[in-house]
């Protein structure tokens, strides 16, 4: 067992709590720099995709985590960093460039979406991003002359001046170098003032605006965030796929992403890593699994949907915290082992909250 | 001298076809205790929540330190030094107490969000600093036991308190408590008079309070307005608004005390 002794603020300040976070994500850094060449090209592949998914999630979980606003149209931000990356590659552009930019157009679009955001809450937000992410899909497949409408888009491969990223090893490398950076700056905003704001409008507006914190401003500026690190994530999405078309980026995409930061953990930065290789890894299961299950389930249609939802389903009634909740539990276990106890973790119900002025 | 810190003239708020409040005036000194009684419904927490511009004033105007507080959008009010309390208690219940206090410094952020994302040195020297001054409230309120604790697992009292140390964490000028004994037992109520009056003594905070309990009003307040559907009833010391025949009525009801009752029912008196 551990047990932290603090004397100073600081201590309450840094990202590490104490030793053992310095030493196992030192361990976690240096075992995924040496990936490319610990695993097959094919899995390296699927972490890279890990990395460009998490970073996505990290946005969504910011605005849908820890600022209590939902998005189902998450998708068109990413099409809108994907779109941003095809165009910009074709003209041969450095890619820090194109990354940069795909952050900003996606933000500014994140900026107009955020409008609603300010007058509508819960379900109707959601079904405004929900119109939102049509509008985009549409857009992007109607738009012809930029996109090349639904007949897709061929992604150049990244540069940078005369350096070419065209070995998958050294696109690995900037995936992981970026998502690196995203989530440090994630950790940065949440242990500042803007990050403190943001969870005080999830828990209660109301108090939040009281305590005074401006509320149109930091829905906004939460919006714009989230969107850009989509843009990133979608960018690198497309350079990866090396060809995109509109209905990449779909409802089917924004629930996937949904579903990752739900599974993955809601309100926690691990949840969206999590969530990420929960979404990635998936389907490779579930196709191993289809060897084993009769041939009547096994090759029926639609086979990944029912998992997906049952999943889902299965998290949202047993461990509304998702994979992260599972995982703070089993390392809870360790720390105490033997003296664990079944109801540590239990919520006791409480009937404190009478209806909020709204 | 000029020491009135909060005015309001004729306020009337409007919901409807029911008038809430209906040309409501007083003036709050500063430094003293002011409370608002009155029946349920009396349009006391709707006078708050045009202090704290949750809503507008249908007409009339509220002046705080000269400056009129409609003219202000609803978060800049917490930066004039007004701060306040919920009667149903309003915390950020998925975040520790410590984190809840933090947020009630907010106020005084001074950097941007860019130097958040970067988090750098000056920002981590105004944590320093903001961590320094929640410490004296949490020493102030005796709060040091809870400070890691989530709010959602705390008892009633502890985040009556909780909240009451969050808004002091504003340092505001103006501390408006809703209703501050509401669900506290008698220990914890005793002790939440004499935080009302520390906080009017030594932190020389002007507090504005809506209360039931009457022994608690008689206890700390300078002066009491007591309110019936919308309207004053009438303004003065504790003892004073208590012996006011249109107070006794609005409480008691009707215009006949149980003598007249009893006199009526044919009983001996």
């Amino acid at each position: 067992m551990r047990f932290i002794f603090k004397t100073s603020y600081t201590q309450d300040i840094d990202l590490a709590k104490h030793s053992g976070h310095v030493w196992a994500y030192s361990a976690l850094v240096l075992l995924m720099c040496a990936a490319p060449w610990l695993v097959e090209e094919y899995w390296l592949a699927q972490i890279t995709f890990v990395l460009i998914y998490g970073i996505v999630g990290l946005g969504l979980m910011v605005l849908a985590g820890f600022t209590g606003l939902f998005s189902i149209g998450h998708a068109a931000f990413m099409g809108v960093g994907a779109y941003v990356a095809a165009v910009l590659s074709a003209h041969g552009v450095a890619f820090p460039v194109v990354i940069l930019v795909a952050a900003g157009l996606s933000a500014l679009v994140g900026a107009v979406v955020g409008l609603p955001a300010l007058r509508v809450k819960g379900i109707y937000l959601g079904i405004a991003t929900l119109s939102f992410g049509f509008i985009v899909e549409e857009g992007l497949a109607r738009w012809e002359s930029v996109t090349g409408g639904n007949a897709g888009m061929h992604v150049k491969a990244m540069t940078l001046w005369d350096w070419k990223v065209d070995s998958a090893e050294k696109f690995y490398a900037v995936c992981l170098v970026l998502a690196v950076i995203c989530t440090l700056i994630v950790l940065n905003i949440l242990r500042s003032p803007t990050g403190r704001a943001f969870v005080a409008i999830r828990d209660s507006e109301i108090s939040a605006q009281s305590m005074g914190i401006h509320l149109a401003y930091h829905k906004t500026l939460s919006f714009m965030f989230s969107a850009a690190l989509a843009g990133v994530g979608g960018a690198l999405y497309a350079y990866k796929m090396q060809f995109i078309s509109p209905d990449q980026f779909g409802i089917l995409q924004s629930v996937d992403l949904l579903l990752m930061i739900v599974v993955g953990g809601l309100g926690s930065v691990h949840g969206a890593f999590f969530g990420s290789i929960f979404l990635i890894t998936m389907p490779q299961l579930i196709t191993l699994g289809k060897d084993w299950l009769p041939a009547a389930i096994g090759q029926a249609p639609g086979l990944q949907g029912v998992v997906y939802g049952l999943v889902l389903i299965a998290f949202v009634m047993f461990e509304p915290l998702g994979l992260y909740g599972r995982w703070l539990k089993v390392r809870t276990w360790f720390e105490l082992f033997p003296f664990y106890r079944k109801g540590m973790f239990k919520r006791q119900k409480s009937f404190q909250k009478s209806d909020r002025l709204k | 001298m000029n020491d009135t810190l909060l005015s309001a003239h004729d306020l009337t708020v409007r919901f409807g076809g029911v008038l809430a409040v209906n040309r409501v005036s007083f003036e709050v000194k500063q430094g003293e205790v002011f409370t608002l009684i009155g029946p349920n419904g009396a349009g006391k927490t709707t006078v708050f929540n045009l202090i704290s511009r949750i809503y507008t004033p249908t007409t009339g105007h509220l002046e705080f330190l000269g400056q009129r507080l409609s003219d202000l959008p609803a978060h800049s009010v917490a930066a004039m030094g007004i701060a306040r309390t919920f009667q149903n208690i309003e915390l950020f219940e998925h975040a520790t107490v410590l984190q809840n206090l933090l947020i009630g410094r907010h106020v005084h952020n001074r950097s941007g969000f860019w130097q958040h994302m970067l988090f750098t040195p000056g920002v981590r020297q105004a944590e320093q600093a903001t961590r320094h001054k929640v410490e004296e409230v949490i020493d102030f309120l005796d709060l040091q036991h809870y400070r890691d604790t989530l709010v959602a697992g705390l008892p009633y009292g502890v985040r009556k308190v909780v909240e009451l140390a969050r808004a002091l964490c504003t340092e505001p000028k103006l501390l408006l408590l809703d209703e501050p004994s509401s669900g506290l037992n008698v220990e914890e109520t005793a002790d939440m008079a004499f935080w009302i009056q520390d906080i009017q003594k030594d932190l020389g905070i002007t507090v504005l309070m809506v209360e039931h309990d009457m022994s608690l009003v008689s206890k700390v307040s300078d002066r009491v307005l007591a309110m019936n559907q919308g309207e004053v009833l009438a303004m003065g010391t504790p003892a004073q608004v208590q012996s006011d025949p249109a107070v006794v009525e609005a409480y008691l009801g009707g215009g006949f005390d149980a003598t007249a009752l009893r006199r009526q029912a044919g009983a001996p008196a």
